[in-house]
């Protein structure tokens, strides 16, 4: 416990190292305050943003289509990956497919979902999704694969429903490899749908930061930028966590 | 054994198809101004490859991504050692790393334009912080798995720091290095890609970007289709030896 307390701190400090110095850097005009604003201003400009109510509706949109995507990549990957685990000859099929996903550049398919679905968030929250599921699928074939066989031999022995197995057995042991399923849809939702607002100029934080980029509005193009940083680390550091706990709990049982 | 290959051969037929199923019923349901048909398409890209002017792009693509790829994976494998090895290191180092690979670096784009202008080094600077990362943490990861007996032996033999890294670190990493490469490498061919749509006039991701601004749908389908074989094809190699290695 202390050994961890010792890691958290100096990795604080290690940060708190980075941003300061990134602040001198920028105070002594070292960087031009053209190219970069110091970390001070940015979080003053954040603030005086959201005061303002500019950043309620931007962040807003972004929150709905990052929640939409992480919940329907979540469900339908996990369902996928689940029904996917039961028909071997149609996971052999798919292999290739779910092995070579993310190394298909899928941004250049973003004016393709616009044509389908219509300029609003449907495409952009249609990335987000198909960034994302094929991960949510990929852990949950793994978790599924990791359950041990004496495991399934145990629920037999006991007599156990199909509903108590997947419930006390089946859950508990892919557990871990599901929890970095969760962990990728979101992050995947997230990438997929800010980097759609940003190219596809539809509307919330990505397209913020790059109306302010072309408007040579930098100050709060940077207030912007730190935002989707903030929300990255506290998801992160939540799901970090959370983690853990469940890890511990493991540990304990 | 003639059997299986002929049934592995018979569901990569049926993937296939089903692909290009999607894809007609995707051009019948959106028209010729969101996506080209598939024949047309083949068509254009076998067209696009006889042309020099088309080589020239692909060529300031492939300049790109090797540079960003070599520094990625030199960067990212030199670094993830090292902090693999040093154990608290590591550990005050691993979630931050995480976190900056949840962040949408499209999002830096702007930044990285002001600190390295349009061209060249902005391309290979956006490949390389899209590719870096993922192959250090599997990197650390991979040097965490090595047993500890491997690395007690080569304190029992005095081997210095350099040797071991050589004859026992890197040898003993080696399968999970070349997974942390092989997603290293699509990922740094995103970010080279990304990087010429915005930041340069010359390339695969700028012919893209062109062909969307000029409602070029069949210039946009057709170098989209090439850009995906090419990955695929590179990655079901990469994924070839990275198995042959795991299990070898």
């Amino acid at each position: 416990m202390n050994h961890g307390r010792r890691i958290l701190w100096t990795r604080v400090a290690f940060i708190a190292g980075l941003v300061g110095l990134l602040e001198a850097l920028c105070r002594l005009h070292v960087i031009k305050p053209l190219t970069m604003i110091a970390p001070s201003q940015m979080v003053q400009e954040l603030i005086a943003l959201a005061w303002s109510g500019e950043l309620a509706e931007p962040a807003l949109q972004t929150f709905i289509e990052v929640g939409a995507s992480f919940l329907f990549s979540v469900t339908v990957g996990g369902a996928l990956g689940a029904v996917v685990h039961a028909l071997p000859r149609v996971r052999r099929t798919l292999d290739p497919l779910l092995a070579s996903w993310y190394a298909v550049p899928f941004f250049v398919f973003y004016p393709l979902l616009v044509a389908l679905l219509g300029l609003n968030v449907l495409p952009l929250i249609a990335i987000g999704v198909v960034f994302a599921t094929p991960a949510m699928m990929l852990s949950t074939l793994a978790g599924l694969d990791r359950v041990p066989r004496v495991m399934h031999k145990v629920a037999r022995v006991h007599r156990l429903s199909q509903l108590q197995e997947v419930r006390l057995i089946t859950l508990p042991s892919a557990a871990p490899h599901l929890f970095t399923g969760l962990k990728l849809s979101f992050a995947y939702s997230f990438i997929g749908i800010i980097a759609g607002e940003f190219i596809l100029s539809g509307g919330g934080l990505g397209y913020g930061i790059s109306y302010a980029y072309e408007s040579f509005e930098t100050p709060k193009m940077y207030a912007l930028m730190l935002f989707v940083l903030l929300i990255a680390l506290v998801a992160n550091g939540v799901l970090h966590v959370w983690d853990r706990r469940l890890a511990r709990r493991r540990g304990l049982a | 054994m003639s059997r299986l290959t002929f049934n592995r051969f018979a569901d990569s037929l049926i993937l296939v198809v089903a692909i290009l199923a999607v894809w007609v019923g995707l051009h019948a349901y959106a028209g010729d101004s969101a996506i080209s048909a598939p024949a047309t398409t083949f068509a254009f890209a076998g067209r696009l490859l006889v042309q020099p002017s088309f080589w020239t792009h692909v060529a300031a693509t492939m300049e790109a991504f090797a540079l960003a790829f070599a520094i990625s994976a030199a960067g990212g494998v030199a670094l993830g050692l090292v902090l693999g090895v040093r154990r608290f290191a590591g550990d005050v180092a691993e979630p931050i790393l995480g976190s900056l690979y949840t962040i949408p670096k499209v999002t830096l784009y702007p930044l990285m334009l002001l600190v390295f202008g349009l061209g060249m080094s902005a391309k290979v600077a956006f490949g390389v912080i899209h590719g870096v990362i993922p192959i250090m943490l599997f990197t650390i990861a991979a040097v965490r798995n090595i047993p500890p007996v491997l690395l007690r032996t080569a304190r029992a033999l005095r081997l210095a720091p350099v040797k071991t890294a050589t004859s026992v670190l890197v040898p003993a990493a080696m399968p999970e290095v070349v997974t942390g490469l092989r997603v290293g490498f699509a990922l740094t061919l995103l970010g080279v890609l990304i990087g010429e749509m915005f930041a340069s006039q010359r390339g695969l991701g700028f012919l893209i970007i062109n062909g969307i601004n000029n409602h070029d749908v069949r210039m946009t389908t057709a170098v989209t289709l090439l850009v995906v074989i090419f990955a695929v094809a590179a990655n079901s190699l990469l994924l070839a030896f990275d198995r042959r290695v795991h299990h070898g």
